[in-house]
This record gives structure tokens, C-alpha cells and sequence, in this order.
């Protein structure tokens, strides 16, 4: 077994691969190193919730005696990784953050799970986040908040917050997060990663525990896009078992990463430029659009009009189906029971009481409200109605433009309990980002640049349904010129 | 703060009950605080008029992916393997093996 150290930071999927396929490193000594790393420093970052070593060693070993043979190996043979908590690992835990979930060891993999592993990653264990996805500071885990690893006093963002800041740390070379109003894309601007929203549909949803059904996404958080399109051209495809994902061929996102961007007609939507913009941020966007101008794009303004209703819009539908989805954590078949119930009902109650942190039981009592009788029309289906507006926007600019380019977030990372007071301010953050998840469109935030104090600063390329290559070339070109 | 709303605590009870949630004395005004102040920033939805605009449910209708309106069939009814059941029942707080056992129902 070869012991040599290689350096984790930086270290992309090609380059462990290549170290895997080569000889140069074992995938189980890359898979210890990791795991070193994780022991070492984790310990404040709090980015795992629990680790699979067992399985990972397994598969390790697989790949190990694979490379030895000499056989070809797959993409992401010996790749190590982590899993987002919502997702369900065969006998690992998940917990989706929540106490109501404690103990709680799925018996199937998540199909993007499966799908991974079969293209010879390593998955190192469950990462933490916010609970039932439902957060944007990683601060409504009930297993203790993430720290940002770039800035140890500051959020590291949510939903996904361990996803990001487990690949920002090198605990792991990439990570799955899940995205239903910018949960990926907004840790990963948070934490100078790249994290991609996959159009709706487009990668399955099995074994994911489901927060809101219409919105839900999972996709890859990764050090550059090219490991990002890797990882995405993995986990896209028709799933037998989620009615919900394409049937749509699955384009050739690697290879297309290639193809220059001459030509490509970059949108700048005003509505994401106005009062609230952080202007560090602002500059920072403002460089990545004149990079893109010099690599040959055609930049021209677009309007988005509907954009300030979108956070309104976000959440009525969210909760509505939040408080639907989240009806099945009674403690009948999964997790926690409350003990001292008497009867069925009061049982539901006491467990749903005890299991649930407070921001889940202000979603779910908006979600009931907003479905509730007398309110469904002025809520529910006002929020519908709009979301098609807001659809339309996009439909729209996308006739004149091939993506869309817009910042991530209003600020940089904020501090820890800065905005945990008011859940208005806190949902404002989400102010970006909210409209693509609601239209169903693709995403992608993409590192470019830092602030004065050294907080990094993400950009977005959204792109209509399904056109997750021309989005990742863009976002390429925007990495590429952070490196000049 | 706004409050056009208006959700007193009776509301905030009564939509605790509809979802199966116990809130302890202290929850009950801090949820109704906090459910007026989204719902009065929700409330910005009403300056849009949406007469004659479609509800849409999920994106899959606007990019004219046809729904099976007629029983036309998803996939093919074909038996496949499934989980096991007595795993699926390890997983349970309380269960014979067979079913899922819970608290008395009918209270009286």
C-alpha cells in the first residue's frame, strides 16, 4: 500500500483518480488521508454527522484490487465523497438534521447514492445541515451549527452547509447537497465552491426525504466545474423509481466543457442588481460579466419582472408542501417515539413536540395555514398563479439569451446568530436564488473573487430547462478568468 | 412589524392542532409573531393581479410533459424485488415484525 501523502487541497477528481489509476496512491490510503483529515479538523468545522467508513474501505479495496489488475476504471473510481443527510444511505444513519429522525438507519440506497458508488466513489458518511433542509445558515441543525471553514465566525450557508464545507476543507473531494430555494448554491458561494442546481427532473429524487416535492433538487458541490459536470453527468439520467426525473437524454456535460463560449448570449437581469446588493459583490459580478465579454459572449440587459415576488411566492409553496411532507413523522414507522403517550393521537403530538426544532414548526404551521380552509385560494393558489408569472420571466428572457448571469446571494457570509431572530431577514437571503428553483431551471454558483476581509464571493448562471451545458461552459469561462 | 394578517393565538392553536403539533406556552406568541411577519411580507402578493393566470403546480405542465390523463400507464406493471419487510419493520419505534405497533386509538 502506498503511504505517500498527497496534497488534499486542490485535489480534484481527475487528479485522484489519475493517483488511484496510476499506482502513485491506493484508493483506501486516499480514503484514510481523508479520513485523517476529517479526525484532525472536523472537530470544529462540524461538517459530518457520521462517517461509513466500513462501506468506504470496502469499496476502497474494490477499486484498489480493480487498478491492480489493471482494469479500466470508471469515473470517479476511488474519488472520495460525502453525502448529504437527507439522502438515505443503506444502514448509515439519517438523521435530515432533526432529532425526530434520531436513530434512524434507511434499509435502501438514495439512486443517486447507488448511482455514485457504481462509478467508483468512495462515500466517507452523511453530512450535516440544516434540518430538513430548511435553512440558510446551517444553523437550524439540531446537531450543532457548520462553521464556514474560510472564515470560522461565519455561516457556511444552508441547506447544504456540510456539503460545502466539507469539499472547502478537502474532507472531501466532492460532495452531494439537495436545493429547493438555493441550499447548494448559496453554501457554495458561501464557501468558494461550486455547487450546481440541476434543471427539475433531472436527477432522480429516490431515497431523498422530501421537504417540498415541486421543488426538491439534489446536485453535486465540487473544487472547479469541470468536477461538478463529472459528478452531474453521474447522477443525471431517468429513474425508474421517481416519476418525477426525465426521460430526456442526458447531454454529454464533460466534453461540451470544451466547446469555447464565442458567441453565447449572456443576460444580465436588472431586477438582481438593484438596492441590497452587498458592492463588493456587485464589483466582483461585474468583473466576472467583463471577463466573459472579452472571451467573445454578447452581454445584453434583460428584465426579470415578477423577481420581487418570488420570495413571497417561495414561501407559500414551500411550506405548503412542507407541511404535507413532513405529516408522515408521526413516530409510527421510523425515528423517534415520544414515550409517555397514552394514546395514538397525543403520541402523534408529543413526538411531533419533542422531534421538531422551531424553524420546521413555523413552516409547518405557515404551510398548514396557507392550505387551511378559508385561506387556500389567497395564499395557495395566488402563490401558484404567480409562480407561472415568474416562470414566464424566465420563458421569456430566454428567447433573447442563452443564461442568465446574477450573484448568489445579497451578502457574503453572514456571523453566526446574526439574522436568527428574525426569520424574515433570514428568508430575504434566499432572494436570488428562489426564482430559478420555483421555475425549474438550472443553476450553477461558480467562485469569483473575495471580499476585502477574504469572504468568498459566488456568481450564478441559470439556464433554461435542461441546457446544463452551455450553463456549465459559462461558468467554466467565469473560473477560468478567476485564475488568469 | 406588520400585522395586517391579524393571526391571533386562537388561529395559531387551531392550525397546531390541524398538524399534529403541540406547542408549549412559550412557542404559542413567538409563532404567532413570527407567522404574522411572514405572512405580512406574503402579503405583497396580493398587489399582482392574477386573473385569468394558471396555477402552476409543478414545472413539468409548462414544458408540455404530458401528464397520463386517460390511465395510460407510467411503466409497466411488472413485479420487481422490493425491500424486505423485516427490515423495514427493524426500523420502527415499536413492531411485532409483522405490523407497526402504536398507542390505543379509540380514546375514551
Amino acid at each position: 500500500m502506498s503511504a505517500k501523502a498527497v496534497d488534499l487541497r486542490n485535489l480534484t477528481i481527475d487528479a485522484a483518480r489519475e493517483a488511484v489509476a496510476s499506482g502513485a496512491k491506493t484508493a483506501t490510503a486516499l480514503a484514510e488521508q481523508h479520513y485523517d483529515r476529517i479526525a484532525s479538523q472536523d472537530g470544529k468545522i462540524n461538517s459530518f454527522l457520521a462517517l461509513s467508513r466500513e462501506r468506504a474501505m470496502v469499496q476502497a479495496q474494490k477499486i484498489d484490487e480493480m487498478a491492480a489488475k489493471g482494469d479500466e476504471l470508471q469515473p470517479l473510481a476511488g474519488v472520495p465523497f460525502g453525502i448529504k443527510d437527507v439522502l438515505a444511505m443503506r444502514g448509515a444513519p439519517a438523521t435530515a438534521g432533526s432529532l425526530i429522525l434520531k436513530g434512524y438507519r434507511p434499509p435502501y440506497d438514495a439512486s443517486v447514492v447507488a448511482k455514485l458508488e457504481a462509478a467508483g466513489a468512495v462515500l466517507l458518511g452523511k453530512l450535516n445541515c440544516d434540518e430538513f433542509a430548511m435553512g440558510s445558515s446551517n444553523e437550524n441543525s439540531a446537531y450543532g451549527p457548520v462553521l464556514n471553514p474560510r472564515a470560522l465566525d461565519r455561516v457556511p450557508g444552508g441547506s447544504s452547509g456540510g456539503s460545502a464545507a466539507a469539499v472547502a476543507a478537502d474532507f472531501a473531494v466532492a460532495t452531494l447537497g439537495t436545493d429547493t430555494g438555493g441550499s447548494i448554491r448559496q453554501p457554495a458561494a458561501f464557501c468558494g465552491v461550486v455547487g450546481i442546481l440541476p434543471t427539475y427532473g433531472r436527477v432522480s429524487r429516490y431515497g431523498l426525504i422530501a421537504f417540498a416535492s415541486s421543488l426538491d433538487r439534489v446536485g453535486p458541490l465540487a473544487k472547479t466545474v469541470k468536477d461538478a459536470a463529472t459528478v452531474l453527468q453521474v447522477i443525471a439520467g431517468k429513474d425508474i423509481m421517481d416519476a418525477t426525473s426525465s426521460e430526456r437524454p442526458v447531454d454529454a456535460y464533460v466534453s461540451a466543457l470544451t466547446e469555447p463560449v464565442e458567441g453565447i448570449r449572456v443576460g444580465v437581469p436588472e431586477e438582481y442588481f438593484g438596492e441590497g446588493l452587498d458592492p463588493e459583490i456587485r464589483s466582483a459580478i461585474n468583473g466576472a460579466i467583463a471577463g466573459l465579454k472579452l472571451a467573445g459572449c454578447v452581454v445584453k440587459p434583460v428584465s426579470l419582472p415578477h423577481t420581487k415576488y418570488a420570495i413571497p411566492t417561495y414561501y407559500v409553496i414551500a411550506t405548503a408542501e412542507a407541511s404535507s411532507n413532513l405529516s408522515r413523522f408521526d413516530g409510527v414507522r421510523f425515528g423517534l417515539r415520544a414515550e409517555e403517550a397514552k394514546t395514538l393521537s397525543a403520541m402523534f403530538r408529543k413526538t411531533r413536540d419533542e422531534g421538531f426544532g422551531p424553524e420546521v414548526k413555523r413552516r409547518i404551521l405557515l404551510g398548514t395555514y396557507a392550505l387551511s380552509a378559508g385561506y387556500y385560494d389567497a395564499y395557495y393558489r395566488k402563490a401558484q398563479q404567480v409562480r407561472t408569472l415568474l416562470t414566464r420571466d424566465f420563458l421569456e428572457a430566454f428567447a433573447a439569451v442563452d443564461v442568465l448571469i446574477a450573484p448568489v446571494t445579497p451578502t457574503p457570509a453572514f456571523k453566526l446568530g446574526e439574522k436568527t431572530d428574525d426569520p424574515v431577514q433570514m428568508y430575504l437571503e434566499d432572494i436570488y436564488s428562489v426564482a430559478a428553483s420555483l421555475a425549474g431551471i438550472c443553476g450553477v454558483s461558480v467562485p469569483c473573487g473575495q471580499t476585502k476581509e477574504g469572504l468568498p464571493i459566488g456568481v450564478q448562471i441559470m439556464a433554461k430547462h435542461f441546457d446544463e451545458s452551455t450553463m456549465l461552459r459559462v461558468a467554466q469561462a467565469v473560473e477560468t478568468q478567476q485564475k488568469v | 412589524m406588520k400585522e395586517q394578517a391579524g393571526v391571533t393565538l386562537d388561529d395559531v392553536r387551531r392550525v397546531a392542532e390541524l398538524a399534529n403539533l403541540e406547542l408549549t406556552a412559550e412557542e404559542e406568541p413567538s409563532m404567532q409573531r413570527d407567522l404574522n411577519a411572514i405572512l405580512g411580507h406574503i402579503g405583497q402578493l396580493n398587489e399582482l393581479d392574477t386573473v385569468g393566470v394558471p396555477a402552476m403546480a409543478q414545472v413539468g405542465e409548462m414544458l408540455g410533459n404530458a401528464i397520463p390523463q386517460r390511465g395510460e400507464a407510467f411503466r409497466m406493471d411488472q413485479v420487481r424485488p422490493s425491500l424486505d419487510r423485516t427490515e423495514i419493520m427493524s426500523t420502527a419505534p415499536e413492531s411485532d415484525g409483522r405490523f407497526f405497533k402504536v398507542p390505543k386509538v379509540i380514546e375514551r
